[in-house]
């Protein structure tokens, strides 16, 4: 199997051309064109998980092939190569199948969602190639075709988010989301290319080698943090996250994909894959890990005060994928991973609830929803579960993850973080049940009523649903060869069960739940009351810091003066000089044309007088004049 | 006894008087005529340098050929000048033939 592992991305490649030329305007063809696609890669990646947990592929020993696919020699003695390879271990093969099992899902889930939209097929040919480019992604054995792929997975996402290309919001939402990622592409391209100038290759396991020669430690330290860019962008971490809470704007399917398996794991993808850089370096490790502290509690207080149900996932996305990176700065890349894992498929489950949702209601407002729990049962009861997860409520999958990532913090000697991961914790649960208390429970408030999903969408969220009961258990910590023995870096350590941890995120996880009960379930301390309390926290947080406001600010006064300043050096520095010369040969052109008089007798004298001047030089020495 | 030197004479003082009639006439015939004279000082030159220097080779004779030539096709080319400068002007004075100035 691990042998036509290129097959996996190549499936939904093909599906895209097949759906935008052939089927496209037979619908259902279309829908099952994607779905086949996606569906063998499933199939595939699941052959290459067991066949690689089987068959004694491990971190130390990858499968790896590759062709040559340029390969130019440069100046002195060295060939500037690039390889079109894949590399299978278990942190790939893992990665394939929670990728092509979300796609699969999403996919399903889209025929319901979709359906009646006049961009129908499009839309499979997109979710298709966005598919493929991630699995590539993944399956990059050198940073430039990682890059490569990365690059493509932008260009769908902006495709997507602006699916519904004729809302100005959706169409300035994709151009955001675009330009905010070049920024950070740029910074992950000049990265790899430093390590391509240090060592000479842009191959994983070569550069993973060739890291303890490296000639300058320094150098190093930049081109990491230069590559860290790239996830920064991604993965949507302060203070490059502006992007995703605007991708809301996209359908909700999408949201799904680029919330759960695709975009934004792919940040974390590449700090797992690039994980010996990072981890050689104990400066660009801290900054990773206060980068994704940072977010976490960042994006977890701008969640508690949003009232848009897919803002508030978004946020809640952004949190944890910076209890991901931090888990990656703090040292274990398995927690991340992990997380990454788990989160993937409850995230998912949560938006294709909030799908399910907005597809009844047609409304993403939380304060004019409630009372759902009667109409939406298979929705609000998955939701609820999901919720339960990510709020780490034990022994959901997302509880054991986050744990995992607390654990880390904690016996890694990072005290700060491990507090902060524990505030954050709080924050989560307390508005994700504050979201469950108003949109589901409580009174209806406008008057909406719910109507069940169809089954094509009911049951992804049933098979998720499951899944994030059973997915905590591959990674728990008294399983033996579990997740942490097969994703590790370095020794396969396996970390002994922490209760303090445990019972300790627990409990605050309770609390939270709690506490949204009080204020948004039972209603016996007011909502308005505590928010005209604090009054300026709540809009500060409402207004998400005023982060997209100070860009604006940044862009419209700082780029655009320094835009005017260099027009200006432009129009009068540099067309000053070259107009100055041309104005200088005009003008003494002016001047010497009154040399001309027009009269011939006058040239000719003027001629014969050259003559003899020439000839009288000439002959000087010839008839005795100076010699 | 007639010398090389008495040819010389006779060619520098064709050429004065062609060279006088090119810088001083107002007609354009006249200046035509007078760089004719010019060119035929400098053919009495090189046919006398040919005979008295370096008899047994014509290269001499050949240049006075060369420039006969030249100087024929230089008078077809001015005349049709002057032939088109009377159709314009009416005259052919030089002096009023002021067109390349500025």
């Amino acid at each position: 199997m691990i042998r036509y592992a290129w097959l996996v991305p190549l499936f939904p490649a093909l599906a895209f051309p097949v759906i935008a030329f052939i089927t496209r305007r037979l619908r259902t063809l279309s829908a099952l064109v994607g779905i086949g696609a996606i569906a063998a890669s499933f199939v595939l990646s699941l052959g290459i998980l067991w066949e690689t947990l089987t068959s004694g592929v491990t971190m130390e020993k990858p499968v790896e092939y590759a062709l040559s696919w340029l390969a130019l020699p440069g100046a002195k003695d060295w060939v500037l190569k690039i390889e079109a390879g894949v590399l299978v271990d278990p942190l790939s093969a893992v990665m394939l199948l929670v990728v092509t099992l979300v796609a699969l899902l999403v996919e399903i889930y889209s025929v319901g969602y979709m359906h009646g939209d006049p961009g129908f097929s499009v839309f499979f040919g997109y979710l298709s190639l966005f598919s493929a480019s991630m699995l590539g992604l993944v399956l990059a054995n050198n940073f430039f075709m990682m890059f490569f792929f990365w690059e493509l997975v932008g260009l769908c996402s902006y495709l997507l988010i602006g699916f519904y290309f004729h809302k100005p919001e959706a169409a300035r939402a994709s151009l955001k989301a675009f330009v905010v990622n070049r920024v950070a592409d740029f910074g992950f391209m000049l990265g790899f290319f430093y390590l391509f100038l240090m060592f000479k290759t842009f191959n994983f396991r070569e550069l993973a080698e060739a890291l303890p020669h490296a000639p300058h430690m320094g150098l190093l330290a930049v081109a990491a943090t230069l590559i860290f860019a790239g996830p920064i962008g991604k993965s949507a971490q302060f203070p490059l996250h502006v992007w995703l809470p605007d991708a809301m704007e996209g359908p909700t399917p999408v949201s799904a994909l680029i919330h759960a398996a695709t975009m934004v794991a792919a940040g974390v993808y590449l700090l797992a894959r690039a994980f010996v850089l990072f981890a050689s370096i104990p400066e660009v490790s801290l900054l990773v890990a206060y980068v994704g502290g940072f977010t976490a509690l960042f994006a977890a207080t701008i969640a508690l005060t949003q009232r848009d149900i897919k803002r508030i996932l978004a946020y809640s996305t952004m949190s944890q994928l910076g209890y991901m990176i931090m888990a990656m700065g703090v040292g274990s890349m398995t927690a991340g991973m992990f997380h990454l894992t788990t989160h993937a498929i409850f995230k998912a489950l949560l938006f294709l609830g909030a799908g399910s949702v907005i597809h009844a209601l047609h409304e993403q407002d939380i304060f004019r929803m409630g009372g759902l729990a009667k109409d939406m049962k298979v929705t609000t009861a998955t939701f609820v579960l999901g919720a339960l997860a990510l709020a780490g409520i034990p022994p959901l999958a997302g509880f054991w993850s986050k744990d995992e990532i607390l654990l880390a913090a904690y016996s890694n000697g990072y005290t700060g973080l491990y507090i902060l991961g524990t505030v954050v914790a709080f924050l989560t649960s307390f508005y994700m049940f504050r979201l469950i208390f108003v949109a589901f429970f409580g009174r209806r408030r406008a008057g909406l009523h719910g109507h069940e999903s169809p089954k094509c969408m009911t049951v992804p969220l049933i098979i998720l649903a499951t899944l994030t009961v059973v997915a905590g258990f591959i990674g728990a910590p008294f399983v033996p060869h579990g997740f942490s023995s097969w994703v590790y870096f370095g020794e396969p350590h396996h970390l002994e069960p922490n209760y303090f941890v445990m019972v300790t995120s627990t409990l605050v996880a309770i609390l939270g739940i709690y506490l949204a009960w009080l204020i948004y379930g039972k209603e016996v301390i007011s909502a308005e009351a505590l928010a005209q309390r604090w009054r300026s926290i709540h809009t500060v947080l409402y207004n998400k810091y005023y982060i997209d406001e100070a860009y604006l600010w940044f862009f419209r006064r700082v780029v655009l003066g320094l835009a005017e300043a260099f027009h200006w050096h432009d129009r009068h520095v540099v067309d000053g000089i070259f107009d100055g010369v041309g104005d200088t040969v005009r003008w003494s052109g002016y001047r010497l044309r009154y040399l001309h008089s027009g009269s011939l007798p006058v040239y000719a004298l003027v001629f014969f007088a050259a003559v003899v001047v020439f000839v009288l030089w000439v002959a000087t020495p010839v008839i005795g004049g100076i010699r | 006894m007639i010398t090389l030197n008495h040819y010389l004479m006779l060619g520098g003082v064709l050429f004065v008087i062609g060279l006088f009639g090119a810088l001083a006439k107002k007609n354009a015939i006249a200046v035509l005529m007078g760089i004719e004279l010019m060119l035929n000082a400098v053919n009495i030159n090189l046919a006398a340098f040919n005979r008295f220097l370096n008899p047994d080779k014509v290269v001499g004779l050949v240049f006075a050929i060369f420039v006969i030539v030249v100087a024929a096709v230089e008078v077809a080319v001015g005349l049709a000048i002057v032939i088109n400068l009377y159709r314009q002007r009416l005259n052919t004075s030089v002096d009023e033939a002021d067109w390349l100035k500025w």
